[in-house]
């Protein structure tokens, strides 16, 4: 008998915290196989956000770092300068890298800092308890928007990676999502592209995934699958944005 | 035969599992785990193709796969 499925070994063998249905686990998994298949898990940094996911460093078995929140960018471009032989990347969420830290990340993305951003994007402040994301969709019901976001009072959900499309320092940007196995089979291609991106140094290099948060949702997860089919993906497109050498 | 195997204390019965099986052979057992969840499981066995989608979108990995080596 093979084993064609199994834990990868950056990842410790520990559970996780997430809800249950949470895809937070499923991309953790992702990255810590692209880590394992490139060889690159005692070269490997991370930087951890505030977040559901602060506890990324008790999950992952290589060197990992926690950064203040939204800081991610800065910690990583810090590692990345200094230490330019390893494999420096960044793990946060929308409340994380699109509200407090969008600063540090349209500047690293500009500066074309050497390093992959994994961003995951459930357009909802998770941890908190469900509030309104910069990334929250129009309609879209949290803790603070009762009757539903209104563009009017909230304004527009933000798109980090048209956002960063046209700086000339991002060379890889792509959306992904997590919902069925085959976008799970997508997903980690795009990641390992990131990386790859890194390795090559050709610049900065960032992969939106859309996750599901079943709790903050109010949804059983797989109608929060669903739900991200049917509402993220026609407001968040999934596609690569920029390739090293040709932009969308 | 392909034989995929749960690991029963980590499940937190989300389903996402029995959501992706083809052959719908998943389900969530009578008893719970230590952490109070219906842990998933695997009626039939033997209907079992070794896809590994169930394995693809566990968020505990809590589901490994295994499969017979492919003769020659």
């Amino acid at each position: 008998m093979r084993k064609v499925f199994s834990r990868p070994e950056s990842l410790r063998d520990v559970p996780f915290h997430y809800c249950p249905g949470c895809t937070h686990g499923v991309i953790h998994r992702l990255v810590a196989e692209v880590i394992d298949e490139l060889g690159v898990r005692d070269i490997a940094v991370g930087v951890g956000p505030v977040g559901c996911s602060v506890f990324t460093y008790e999950y992952f078995d290589c060197d990992m770092f926690q950064g203040s929140h939204g800081r991610a960018p800065a910690v990583a471009t810090g590692i990345k300068r200094v230490l330019p032989d390893r494999v420096v990347f960044t793990y946060q969420g929308d409340g994380d890298l699109a509200a407090i830290g969008t600063g540090e990340i349209v500047h690293a993305a500009a500066r074309g800092e050497k390093f992959t951003v994994i961003f995951v994007n459930n357009a909802i402040y998770a941890m908190t308890g469900g509030q309104m994301a910069p990334t929250t969709l129009l309609g879209q019901v949290t803790k603070t928007t009762p009757y539903g976001r209104d563009k009017e009072i909230n304004g527009f959900p933000v798109k980090i990676c048209e956002m960063l499309a046209p700086l000339d320092g991002s060379a890889y940007l792509a959306r992904v999502a997590v919902h069925n196995p085959k976008n799970i089979i997508n997903a980690k291609k795009a990641i390992k592209k990131a990386f790859q991106v890194q390795l090559d140094g050709l610049g900065f290099a960032l992969v939106e995934v859309l996750s599901a948060c079943p709790t903050n949702w109010g949804l059983d997860p797989a109608s929060a699958m669903r739900w991200l089919a049917e509402n993220m993906i026609p407001y968040y497109p999934l596609g690569e944005y920029k390739t090293p050498g040709r932009t969308l | 035969m392909p034989k995929v195997t749960f690991r029963e204390e980590r499940c937190k019965a989300c389903e996402l599992c029995a959501s992706v099986c083809p052959k719908k052979i998943i389900t969530m057992a009578g008893h719970i785990n230590e952490m109070g969840y219906h842990p998933a499981t695997v009626k039939e066995q033997e209907k079992c193709t070794g896809c590994a989608m169930c394995a693809l979108i566990c968020p505990d990995l809590v589901i490994e796969v295994e499969k017979e080596e492919k003769a020659g």
